[in-house]
This record gives C-alpha cells, sequence and structure tokens, in this order.
C-alpha cells in the first residue's frame, strides 16, 4: 500500500509578465474585436506565431515539478525570493490552477497563505474566530469545541467582544494564528506565516507547529526563516526559477541553497530602477559587504565590517529606515539593526530628514571581534514609517563568509560554539 | 491500493474528489477511507460541482452573516437606511408619476402600489450590485484560500434579503393603515422573493465573472440598473401595454417578479400567466448559463483579481 500525502507529476504554471493588474477595460475589448480579424489574418501570412511558453512577456513560475512526500512527513520549501515557492502552494491548495501536469493529494487539505484571511475589522474576535475559522474550512461544530482553546492560545480572552480593529497588531496576529493553529486537516500547507508577531510568540508558533507535525499530518511548510526549517522539517526541497533544483535532508538542502542561490560575490546591483526591488517610493540600486575599503565576501574576524545599501529615492518628503538582519549559517538571526538613533553609536543625521529625490547610501559598520566564524546572509529592510511599511524586503540578498586567521585562536584550535564570537572582559583575582 | 482511475478527456474538471474503496472497513485512518484528490488544469466547460458547493454551505451562512453584520454595524443609520430608499423613491413616485402624471395603478392607491413595486426591485438592484462586485471585494479571499468560488456572489444576493426584510415590514405597516388584507395570493409571496433573488443571482453571476476582467462592469452597472427600473413595471402596472404584447413584457425576468408581487399582495396585476412563464424561462436560461460561465471563467480569477 501506498502511503504518499503529496504526488506531483510535471506541475507546471505559466504566468504572463505583468498579468497582477491585468483586468482590461471592455473597450479595449471590444476594440480588439474590431481589428482582431484583421491581425489574424495578417498573422496568418507571417511566419507562424510562437508557442506561449517562448513568448518573452510569460514565465514559468512552476516548471515541471515533481516530488512526492509520504504521509506524516514534514518538508520545507526553500528558495529565493520568485523561485516559485508560493506558487507551489497556491497550485497544491486549487486557488491557482496548474497550466500543465498534475498533482494527487490524499487526504483534507488546509492552508494557510497568510494569517487573519478574511477578518473583518469591524467584527469582534469572537465573530473574527467564527468566520475566519469557516473560511479556512472548519465546521462550526469544530470551531464551538476549539473556541477556548484557540482564546486561551492567543490571550485574548478580555476583548473576544471588542472589534479587532482596536485589537493591537501583535494581538491581531495572535488571534489569527491561533484560528489557524487549530485547524486540524491531514495535510497542512503552510507560507511563511510564522514572519509575523514577536519573538515569544514566534516561538510559541513553532511549538504549535512542532506539534503537529508529531500527530503525524503531512506538512509542507515555506519559509525563509532557516532555522525553524531546520529545526521542523526532516526533508526539504530547494526550488530555483520553478524547477527543483534538490531535494532531500534538509540541512544538506539548507547548505546548498546558502552556498549556491545566495550571492557570494559581495555586491548585488541593480542597473535600472525599473526592474530593481522596491516600489515607486523606492528602489535598491545595490547591496554590498566591504571590508578593508573594498567589497568582498570574505571576512577577517578581527576587522570590521560594513553592509552599504544603494537606492533611488523616487518620492519626495518621505522618511526611509533601513535595517539590516544578518543570519548565520544555521539559520540563527545573529543580530539585527537599522538607523533608528537609539541602536546607533552616532545617529545617522538622515533618520529623521525628509528624503528628496535623488541617490543615497545607507551603511552599517560591524565591529571586528564580534560575528563568529562562518557564513553569514544579509536581509535588507528600508520601511516608510513603521516595522510593519515595508518598501523593501530582500530576504538573504548576499552572504560573507566570516575568517578566523588565527587572530582568536593562538591558545585554543576547536570549535568555537555560539552565534557572536566578541572579545569579552575576563579577570581573575584571588579571593582568599 | 485500489483507486478510482480519472478518465482524463479534456472538458475533465479541474480537481474532484472519489472516495476511493473499502468505506466500510473500520480501518483506522488507513488511506482506504481518505480521499483522493487531482489537481490539473482544466479546459473548456466544466461541470458546476454542485455537491461541493453543498459542503460549503457553513461558509455560506457566515458570510452572509458577515455582510449583514457589518452592513448595519458600519451605517450610522443602520436598520433604518433600507427603509428611507424605498420609502423616498416611493414619494417621489407617487408624487410625480401618481398626482401629476395621473398614472393609473390598477385600483390600489397609488402610494402603494409603487412601494410593492419597488420592495422586490430594491431587493433585485441592490442583490445584483453586491453579486457583481463581489468577487473583487472578495480579493484577499480568492487570492488566499481555496473554496468553491460560487460561494462568494450567492452569499452578497443572499444577504440583501436582510434589508428587504425590514422593508417588508414597512410595507404590512402601509396596507394595515390602507385597511387593505391579502388575499390568499399572499402564500405565494415566497415564490416571488425567491423569483426575485434568483434573477439578481441569474445576472450577478455573469456581472460578477466579467467584472474580474472588465473593471469597467462596476461603471456600466449604475447605468444599467436604472435604465433597467424604467423598463421594469414598477412605476406604472403592466396594463398599460397592450394584451397581446404584455406577454414580452416578461423578457425582462423583473417584470414578472413586480407584476407577481402585486398580485400575491394586493391581488392586482398580472398574475400567473403567459407573462410570469416567459420571466420564469428567462431566469432559468440566464441562471444556468451563468453558472456554467462563472465556473469557466472560475480557475482565472485568482491570478487576475
Amino acid at each position: 500500500m501506498n502511503d504518499i500525502a503529496i504526488g506531483c507529476q510535471g506541475l507546471s504554471k505559466l504566468y504572463r509578465i505583468g498579468r497582477r493588474e491585468s483586468y482590461k477595460a471592455l473597450r479595449d475589448v471590444l476594440a480588439e474585436s474590431v481589428t482582431a480579424p484583421f491581425q489574424r489574418l495578417r498573422a496568418a501570412f507571417s511566419r507562424p506565431a510562437n508557442q506561449n511558453g517562448n513568448r518573452s512577456d510569460t514565465i514559468w513560475a512552476l516548471r515541471d515539478v515533481s516530488f512526492e512526500i509520504k504521509r506524516g512527513e514534514v518538508v520545507g520549501v526553500m528558495g529565493r525570493n520568485g523561485a516559485g515557492k508560493t506558487t507551489l502552494l497556491k497550485v497544491l491548495s486549487r486557488i491557482t490552477e496548474p497550466t500543465e501536469g498534475q498533482a494527487r493529494i490524499h487526504g483534507r487539505v488546509g492552508s494557510l497563505l497568510e494569517v487573519g484571511t478574511g477578518f473583518h475589522p469591524e467584527l469582534t474576535g469572537r465573530e473574527n474566530i467564527y468566520l475566519n475559522g469557516a473560511i479556512l474550512g472548519m465546521k462550526k461544530a469544530d470551531i464551538d469545541r476549539k473556541f477556548d482553546e484557540i482564546v486561551g492560545f492567543a490571550e485574548v480572552s478580555k476583548f473576544i467582544d471588542t472589534p479587532v480593529k482596536r485589537y493591537s497588531s501583535g494581538m491581531y496576529v495572535r488571534l489569527a494564528f491561533a484560528v489557524a493553529a487549530h485547524l486540524e486537516p491531514d495535510i497542512l500547507l503552510v507560507d511563511e506565516v510564522l514572519a509575523v508577531g514577536d519573538a515569544e510568540f514566534q516561538k510559541r508558533c513553532l511549538g504549535k507547529m512542532e506539534q503537529v507535525a508529531r500527530q503525524g499530518r503531512t506538512v509542507l511548510f515555506v519559509s525563509h526563516n532557516l532555522l525553524s526549517l531546520r529545526n521542523l522539517c526532516a526533508k526539504g526541497i530547494l526550488l530555483r526559477s520553478g524547477q527543483v533544483a534538490t531535494e532531500g535532508p534538509t540541512a544538506a538542502v539548507i547548505d546548498q541553497y546558502m552556498g549556491s542561490e545566495i550571492d557570494s560575490s559581495g555586491e548585488v546591483g541593480w542597473d535600472s530602477p525599473n526592474r530593481a526591488p522596491g516600489d515607486d517610493r523606492l528602489r535598491v540600486r545595490a547591496v554590498r559587504v566591504v571590508c578593508d575599503a573594498s567589497v568582498t565576501s570574505e571576512v577577517d574576524i578581527s576587522k570590521e565590517v560594513t553592509v552599504e545599501v544603494d537606492y533611488w529615492n523616487l518620492q519626495d518628503g518621505g522618511r526611509r529606515l533601513v535595517s539590516i538582519h544578518l543570519y548565520n549559517s544555521v539559520g540563527v538571526c545573529v543580530l539585527t539593526s537599522g538607523n533608528t538613533p537609539s541602536v546607533c553609536i552616532t545617529p545617522d543625521p538622515w533618520y529623521s530628514r525628509h528624503y528628496p529625490r535623488g541617490l543615497f547610501r545607507t551603511s552599517c559598520t560591524i565591529p571586528g571581534f564580534l560575528l563568529n566564524e562562518g557564513l553569514h546572509c544579509v536581509t535588507v529592510y528600508i520601511n516608510e514609517r513603521t516595522a510593519y511599511d515595508n518598501i523593501v524586503l530582500i530576504r538573504d540578498v548576499l552572504s560573507f563568509n566570516v575568517r578566523d586567521t588565527g587572530e582568536m585562536r593562538k591558545e585554543y584550535t576547536g570549535p568555537w560554539l555560539g552565534a557572536v564570537r566578541p572579545r569579552l572582559y575576563w579577570q581573575t583575582s584571588q579571593l582568599d | 491500493m485500489r483507486e478510482a482511475k480519472p478518465a482524463s478527456c479534456d472538458d475533465e474538471p479541474a480537481t474532484f474528489v472519489v472516495r476511493a474503496g473499502l468505506a466500510k472497513m473500520e480501518t483506522a485512518r488507513t488511506l482506504d477511507d481518505q480521499s483522493v484528490l487531482y489537481i490539473r488544469p482544466s479546459k473548456g466547460w466544466v461541470s458546476l460541482r454542485l455537491r461541493e458547493l453543498w459542503d460549503y454551505r457553513e461558509l455560506l451562512y457566515f458570510l452572509v452573516w458577515r455582510d449583514v453584520k457589518v452592513r448595519y454595524k458600519q451605517t450610522v443609520l443602520g436598520a433604518a437606511w433600507a427603509i428611507i430608499q424605498p420609502l423616498f423613491l416611493m414619494l417621489v413616485f407617487s408624487l410625480f408619476f401618481g398626482r401629476l402624471g395621473k398614472i393609473p395603478s390598477d385600483g390600489v392607491p397609488y402610494t402603494l402600489f409603487a412601494y410593492c413595486g419597488l420592495l422586490p426591485w430594491q431587493l433585485f438592484a441592490h442583490a445584483l450590485g453586491e453579486s457583481s462586485n463581489s468577487l473583487v471585494a472578495n480579493e484577499r479571499l480568492i487570492t488566499k484560500v481555496y473554496f468553491p468560488r460560487l460561494v462568494i456572489p450567492i452569499s452578497a444576493v443572499v444577504a440583501g434579503l436582510a434589508d428587504f426584510a425590514i422593508s417588508f415590514a414597512v410595507l404590512i405597516a402601509m396596507m394595515a393603515c390602507y385597511g387593505l388584507a391579502p388575499a390568499w395570493h399572499v402564500l405565494t409571496l415566497p415564490f416571488f422573493v425567491l423569483f426575485a433573488v434568483m434573477t439578481a443571482l441569474a445576472v450577478g453571476l455573469w456581472l460578477s465573472a466579467l467584472n474580474v476582467q472588465y473593471r469597467d462592469v462596476r461603471y456600466t452597472l449604475t447605468f444599467l440598473t436604472q435604465l433597467w427600473l424604467f423598463a421594469t413595471p414598477v412605476a406604472y402596472p403592466s396594463s398599460l401595454v397592450p394584451e397581446k404584447w404584455r406577454a414580452l413584457l416578461g423578457l425582462n425576468p423583473m417584470a414578472g417578479v413586480v407584476e407577481g408581487f402585486r398580485w400575491a399582495l394586493l391581488g392586482k396585476g398580472e398574475g400567473p400567466g403567459p407573462l410570469m412563464a416567459v420571466s420564469v424561462g428567462v431566469v432559468a436560461v440566464t441562471l444556468v448559463g451563468g453558472l456554467f460561465y462563472f465556473r469557466r471563467m472560475e480557475r482565472t480569477y485568482a491570478d487576475m483579481v
């Protein structure tokens, strides 16, 4: 008897570029219907039309993806932005249809592409639990049964009859996750939902996920959080431009992801603002790692290292908050920092200014003798006002390797544990 | 293990559920008692999957409940809004068509005549507007969760019944004021309410699906509803139309609905007859066509909305 939970064969999905807002005006269609016969006629006399797969305005978000997931397996899906991770989940959860290929799914599927889908700000916490539960596919009887548990998990019992528009963003997210966490499908598809909430709550979410995994459910988990992937998943699938690049034990797949997917040349740049990450407020031009006044991805443990972010500010008057997150090779977040005055040694004068249009560079210098040896990945955020309003989020934009050239290894040569390896004050005094 | 193999002809639905074998054996959660779901591209016309829609009836209920609740929470006038609209239209109609225009009203006081026609009209117009816009308004749901998309326009139409119930209470009060008791015809009223809802759904299905692709449907809608109001015997009786042409009026299904309403409540106007039959036929065709068109376009919603 087979015990496959999800089986994909040649799953492909074709998108047209820029199709996100692809609706047309009726008048265009009317105009088209008049001109179309002539165009078709002309096309018939010229060379044959290209196959749709080769046209330049289309992109295969998924191309010939095949894999099998056994029942009870917890599988992490990783890959760069645009590698097709979310599209894969959307196809598997039937939100969108594949263009080619097929998938077989054994069991009830619950998908969590977003926390709090369908929450209505005017409704109370209680009402939203029922509404959101129903949207996620729970029966009313199930929700009744789990209601207290959900409220308890979210820690909002005092505000359960308050409209959620009066909730803090933390409460809102907690409640939303609590509902989703009590969904009990055979197969759970999760997209990055743990990227929300405070650290403490994230930990509880992970705990809940682990619990789900231990109950023998099948979980397909998309995340950029390599640490949680490593903790939760036994198996990993690495997607690269819509195709399965590697499939295997999580640790090996993570290594490959860090080794080959993340740029390690020390600099990533975009030539034209049109293609660069960002929106019409701001676009990133380049991100680079500088050590000893040169761009590099090999950093001496004793040297200070600077992360530079260059960006075009395209809109007058806004404020721009730049921050970076640094992850090490096991996925631990080593540090996060931003140009807010209270975390700067000398305040960044541009922090409180309104940016005019132009090209800017914000840089962050990390002192020597702080990071531990090994690979470090840089994630860049640029925000307008609050921590929730990202203009730019480039995950794992590049990596650099911190090397111990012997500066800190004069007495001990074995492996150093720990996320950081700062030089600290040590002193011994004789007390008696 | 045994599996029901899907036939792979082109007009196969995108996904469908097959209960695989051995359901009676009490094997605890083996694969045999699980359903197998196939996900694959669909082409052309696909089945309606009404069975699945039925499985999602609770979601339908909660969406209706949400729409009703939010509607009355958000507006200052709340429920009063449901009364004000038909009442003011009634006043304007009575003054200009009834008093000044001397439009006949089948022997009933014109105010009552107009209000009685405005009730199903408002139900229809509101339900049509809401359902046409429903897919676009629920974009977040469509791009993030799977469920039969038909739930959305249906819930939008059903939610319109709450307003209707409120304005209907006013009608009862008015009839009591005029000392009019309904005849036995009133027993057929639920049918005409359903008829109005079905008409709105039939057109709403087409428009909501079109609205995803062509956003100017929304602007056309206001114009369309206005035009439609005057093409429907709301402010005037269908008896103004010569007998032999009257059945043609039924091509506008709202004519059947409004006339039927008056017949059920006031005992006046066109009862069941050729006009009604034509209306029912038109709605049936539009509805079935709309359902299939909606399902056919469904695969593009998440990518285009």
